[in-house]
């Protein structure tokens, strides 16, 4: 089976790969792309540990094709941190221990920034019902959303 | 999964030749979230995949010169509550559709999608068989329209022939004094799917109902349309004899499954106690409440 060729910027860098027509963007991810942020929980849609964006759109990688990347933009948790200097987001995460066995955090961190770019001013419900699809089940949520809390605050005084 | 195509059509007549052309082993991707996961558990295992996303039609909204509203059928739920007046004009069918999954499902998935995928339990369904839509197909022998209800057959199943791909959604204009509203009930308060939901639109008229639409969800093998229901608002205030008549017959109108969701009496309850919450909403929304 011939492999398709697939062009497209990730990160902010133009990028091709070869991969299966049926790989999903995860599997291209963590495979031949080998950024290994995006992580697989359930696969199905449901845990968001593979959250991305899509043209700034938050979606599962699990639930895209590789294909249908091209000529589309990804954004993925290797591109939060600008070079050695982590997003707010992350270095509150750091602070805040807003996490356990960390295996959602990637997840959580891209969701809460598709949120942040949204609506920089969110209540805690509105944090809660965005999160919803992210899974977490070591924290029971507070810690998580305590920091998104502070880190909108943050960046709002700034 | 080998021998898997993948073809991204930039046009209608190319994707409805691509389509038909595979037979049965071709499935359509508009979002994906329903398709990749039944690929995944292997339930499905598609010969051909043909994109929709790269059809500019498929991915529109366009409010109709008669106050209307014309939605790609890959458009995701996203977009639409992105859209600066949708939400405004139809509130029950947005949040209906901002219910499926989660914001990384809505990111991708459609309605169109919701409605091809057949499940009883679709959340955008009853919200649009209350709408009164239409969805417009479109097949190697031409374009016809079908009515939203008409669309399921069965759980996983729906009335598209052969080849056909289901284009675009259309929601009629809107009288003064029209809303509409959707509610479900789920075991807990996100990520589920809904043991009944109901989809009512209103137009009321100095406090009577002068147009009414039920849809019913998730108690019967596809989602229903209650004209009973409809019947017993439309001349009333929605008092309470109008409402209790209302919920009988939704609850009438239950053919629901027992499963670990809820029970066929629980179900059939609650199908009543729904539609009296949601008819609520929506005629005070009616009301620019």
């Amino acid at each position: 089976m011939a492999k398709v060729h697939v062009t497209t910027t990730i990160n902010g860098e133009p990028m091709e790969f070869l991969c299966e027509p049926s790989d999903t963007m995860l599997d291209a991810l963590r495979g031949s792309l080998n950024l290994t942020g995006s992580k697989e929980g359930c696969a199905s849609g449901d845990c968001g540990a593979c959250s991305i964006t899509l043209d700034d759109q938050l979606v599962c990688s699990c639930l895209m094709l590789a294909v249908e990347s091209e000529g589309h933009e990804i954004r993925t948790i290797e591109g939060m941190a600008n070079g050695d200097k982590l997003h707010p987001l992350q270095q509150k995460f750091l602070e805040m221990a807003a996490l356990q066995c960390g295996i959602c955090t990637s997840g959580m961190l891209v969701a809460s920034d598709a949120l942040l770019k949204r609506n920089p001013n969110p209540s805690e419900e509105e944090v809660r019902f965005w999160l919803a699809g992210n899974l977490c089940r070591c924290t029971g949520y507070d810690k998580i959303v305590r920091a998104v809390m502070d880190t909108a605050a943050e960046m709002r005084a700034q | 999964m080998t021998e898997l195509r993948y073809l991204a059509p930039t046009s209608l007549d190319e994707a409805i030749g691509a389509f038909a052309k595979a037979g049965s082993a071709a499935r359509i991707l508009a979002g994906g979230t329903d398709l990749l996961v039944q690929m995944r558990s292997g339930a499905l295992k598609p010969g051909v995949i043909v994109d929709i996303k790269k059809i500019p039609e498929m991915t529109q909204i366009e409010q109709t010169a008669d106050g209307g509203f014309r939605i790609g059928a890959a458009v995701s739920g996203m977009a639409l509550h992105d859209h600066e007046t949708f939400g405004k004009v139809w509130p029950g069918v947005l949040e209906a559709i901002n219910l499926i999954g989660s914001k990384q499902v809505q990111g991708r998935a459609s309605a169109g999608g919701n409605l091809c995928n057949g499940s009883p339990a679709g959340d955008s369904v009853p919200a649009m068989v209350a709408a009164g839509a239409v969805v417009t197909v479109q097949g190697p022998n031409g374009r016809r329209e079908l009515k939203v209800e008409d669309v399921p057959a069965g759980p996983g199943r729906t009335n598209l022939k052969p080849g056909e791909i289901l284009v675009s959604i259309t929601l009629p204009p809107r009288p003064a004094g029209s809303s509409d509203a959707y509610l479900r009930m789920i075991p807990r308060t996100e990520m589920d799917i809904a043991v009944v939901g109901v989809g009512v639109s209103l137009t009321i008229k100095d406090g009577t109902v002068t147009a009414a639409r039920v849809g019913l969800g998730a108690v019967a093998p596809t989602v229903l349309l209650v004209e009973d229901a409809a019947k017993a608002l439309i001349g009333s205030k929605l008092d309470d004899a109008a409402l209790a008549k209302a919920a009988a017959a939704c609850s009438a109108a239950c053919r629901p499954i027992d499963d670990k969701r809820g029970t066929i009496a629980y179900r059939t309850k609650v199908a009543g106690v729904l539609l009296k919450r949601t008819a609520a909403i929506a005629a005070k929304r009616a009301a620019g409440k």
